[in-house]
């Protein structure tokens, strides 16, 4: 019914941001938006085969603790070893005990939308990625590339 | 007796997933057809009016039986 479309330009690898760009782009396809999304730098992570991602306490005093960790727990502590691995743990059951699809669910969906996902060319060459690293029914290109969308788009994203 | 012509059970699922689940089954379905969809997520009930109005698959109703939202959506 719409032919609006929406730009989103994906720049973090880790769990929490993951989130915005696929559940946004699912969710525009579900309208009828036309999609594109242009991953960078570390918003590569989120077209790898394997994507293992994680979330981290350190450096973020946003995000909230189980059992009032966050009140009494020292900043220091969410630096020790272990800790992004045990908090990303949790986040995943916390998300899945409350019906939160998973990010894989919702990279699936995207692609079954026919969002188009593209592929920051520079920057997989800049960190020695290979195609062979990332999910089939990409796209591979430049910042040229998405403009040609982006400067048609209604909406336009940076994450 | 059923007044709908498929039903969507989306009981558990956040958002956005059961306006995902609930697109998909519309997708199957002939036009002036009812879907009749059964949500527990809050942000449900402003979803599917938004859904509705973006989309022009008209939501005929919308209802709580306890806590659960209920949906009624005509297939545009």
């Amino acid at each position: 019914m719409t032919d609006k479309k929406l730009a989103i330009i994906a720049t973090k690898g880790t769990l929490d941001w993951a989130y915005p760009p696929f559940i946004l782009a699912s969710t525009a396809a579900a309208l009828g938006y036309q999609i594109q999304i242009f991953f960078t730098f570390y918003g590569l992570q989120l077209l790898r085969k394997n994507m293992n991602l994680k979330v981290s306490p350190l450096g973020n005093p946003g995000m909230p603790m189980p059992l009032g960790m966050d009140k009494w727990f020292p900043v220091l502590g969410t630096a020790l070893p272990g800790m992004e691995t045990i908090m990303s743990i949790m986040m995943k059951q916390k998300m899945k005990s409350k019906g939160v699809a998973s990010v894989e669910e919702l990279r699936d969906l995207c692609l079954e939308a026919e969002v188009k996902m593209i592929a920051c060319q520079m920057t997989v060459d800049l960190f020695d990625f290979s195609t062979d690293d990332f999910i089939d029914g990409i796209d591979y290109g430049g910042a040229a590339m998405f403009f040609e969308f982006a400067g048609e788009s209604d909406i336009c994203l940076y994450v | 007796m059923a007044d709908f012509d498929q039903e969507l059970d989306a009981s558990g699922l956040n958002c956005p997933l059961p306006i995902l689940r609930a697109k998909k089954a519309l997708a199957g379905m002939e036009s002036g057809k009812l879907l009749r969809i059964v949500a527990t997520d809050p942000g449900s009930e402003k979803d599917f009016e938004a859904f509705s109005r973006q989309t022009g698959n008209e939501l005929v109703s919308a209802g709580k039986e306890g806590d659960k939202f209920t949906f009624l959506l005509r297939k545009a």
